[in-house]
């Protein structure tokens, strides 16, 4: 390979966003390797985060799955009642093209969430376990990092309380069960965000393939 | 040290591993390569453009009709927003004007100025026009609160005679023009920013 004054390419890494080129250093629990010109975060190992990223993604996925069927909110006017799931927010626009809208907000609301729990949990429950990884654990990783923007959970939590307070003149509202799910969720999700590094879980799953080793959790980089 | 373009690598913009120039497809994490998107400029003014024709009916057609016993009524984005701060509150009304009105319009703004200064090979600000381009890049999906609302309000308000809300036309001009506008800022190729910097051949 035509590597750069003979320097083996695993042991460089190149800034994602600005494309400066580093050699890998190890980065010591709870530090961070930042890139220089642009401050990208690019190494920064957090102690038994793969465990943690499971157990989250967990929760995540058993609350996602609770919050579809408990109503998030409820109304109170003259004596009628009404409360609403997220199903009954799917199929709440009814009319033509507008059923685009409710399903690109459920999908943001509810699958993709749902989704990226699942791939997590694939792609990192068996290394953090047993140190192997499954087929597909990497695509599973790489399609769940490429969802990360479209899952909306923390924006739906916020968008139940302006609705509260616009209709507020109308009816009376109050939460329901799956609003305080979505807030627990949403505070999870950046919990698994913050915890997620996604060089240290690469050269994981790079090291899983090259099988043998102990299970060094997260971060050092020892050629 | 200097950029892997310059030493003949290839950076993966998804595991941040490097590789000869010429790969296509990251051997580690099976993401395409490329060291930089020539497509990139066009794909961000493609969505841009699609992003802002969407925008404007969005602003013209009622994103709520609200029936009640003795009227009906329908409220633009902005006519939503002046009702609730008529209402007295300013909070929600402030947060419903900067997530549909504010947001978008600064990010039409900030997108065509990082594609233009990268068409111009500026080489000022580079720092900070990375700084707007993470800015973006995290605020617009806020912009979704106000299709939430109306998705929650047109499911919850359903009382038969005394209230019942119903999504207008806005809302899916209005819901496309955030997901193209996303869309905008995912194709735009943050590396561009780098390339002009003094003191560095523009091998673009």
């Amino acid at each position: 390979m035509p590597a750069q004054n003979h320097t083996p390419l695993h042991t460089l890494i190149g800034c994602p966003n600005c494309d400066q080129l580093y050699r890998v250093t190890a980065v010591a629990e709870k530090e961070r390797a930042v890139c220089h010109r642009c401050h990208t975060v690019l190494i920064s190992p957090r102690s038994a985060a793969f465990t943690r990223i499971l157990a989250l993604s967990l929760a995540n996925l058993i609350l996602v799955i609770a919050a579809v069927f408990h109503p998030f909110l409820e109304i109170n006017a003259g004596g009628l009642t009404n409360r609403v799931s997220l199903l009954d927010v799917a199929t709440s626009f009814r009319t033509g093209a507008l059923i685009i809208v409710s399903v690109t907000s459920v999908a943001m609301i509810v699958l993709v969430p749902l989704t990226r729990a699942g791939l997590l949990i694939y792609a990192l429950g068996p290394l953090a376990l047993r140190n192997a990884s499954l087929r597909g654990a990497r695509g599973a990783f790489r399609l769940a990092q490429g969802l990360k923007p479209w899952a909306m959970t923390e924006i739906f939590a916020i968008g139940c309380a302006v609705a509260l307070v616009k209709v507020a003149d109308l009816a009376q509202l109050n939460f329901g069960p799956a609003f305080w799910m979505f807030i627990v969720l949403s505070l999870f999700v950046v919990l698994v965000d913050r915890s997620v590094c996604t060089w240290s879980i690469w050269s994981a799953l790079d090291r899983s393939d090259q099988k043998a080793t102990p299970h060094p959790l997260a971060g050092s980089e020892k050629a | 040290m200097s950029t892997a373009r310059e030493n003949g690598l290839v950076t993966c913009r998804s595991c941040a591993r490097v590789w000869p120039i010429q790969s296509s497809i990251c051997d580690r994490c099976g993401a395409p390569l490329s060291s930089r998107d020539a497509q990139s400029l066009q794909r961000v003014w493609a969505w841009w453009l699609a992003g802002l024709i969407a925008y404007i009916p969005a602003n013209l057609y009622p994103m709520l009709i609200t029936e009640t016993l003795t009227s009906t009524s329908d409220s633009t984005i902005i006519g939503g927003a002046i009702e609730i701060a008529q209402n007295g509150d300013i909070t929600i009304a402030a947060i419903v004007l900067i997530a549909s009105v504010v947001i978008p319009i600064s990010k039409f703004l900030a997108i065509a100025y990082l594609c233009i200064s990268v068409q111009r090979r500026s080489n000022r600000t580079v720092l900070g026009r990375m700084r707007l381009f993470e800015v973006i890049e995290f605020i617009g999906r806020w912009s979704m609160i106000d299709i939430f609302v109306v998705a929650i309000l047109s499911a919850l308000v359903q009382l038969s005679v005394i209230a019942t809300i119903r999504p207008g036309p806005a809302a899916l001009a209005f819901a496309l023009s955030v997901i193209f506008t996303m869309l905008s800022a995912k194709a735009f190729d943050s590396r561009l920013i780098w390339d002009h910097l003094p003191g560095r051949a523009a091998k673009a």
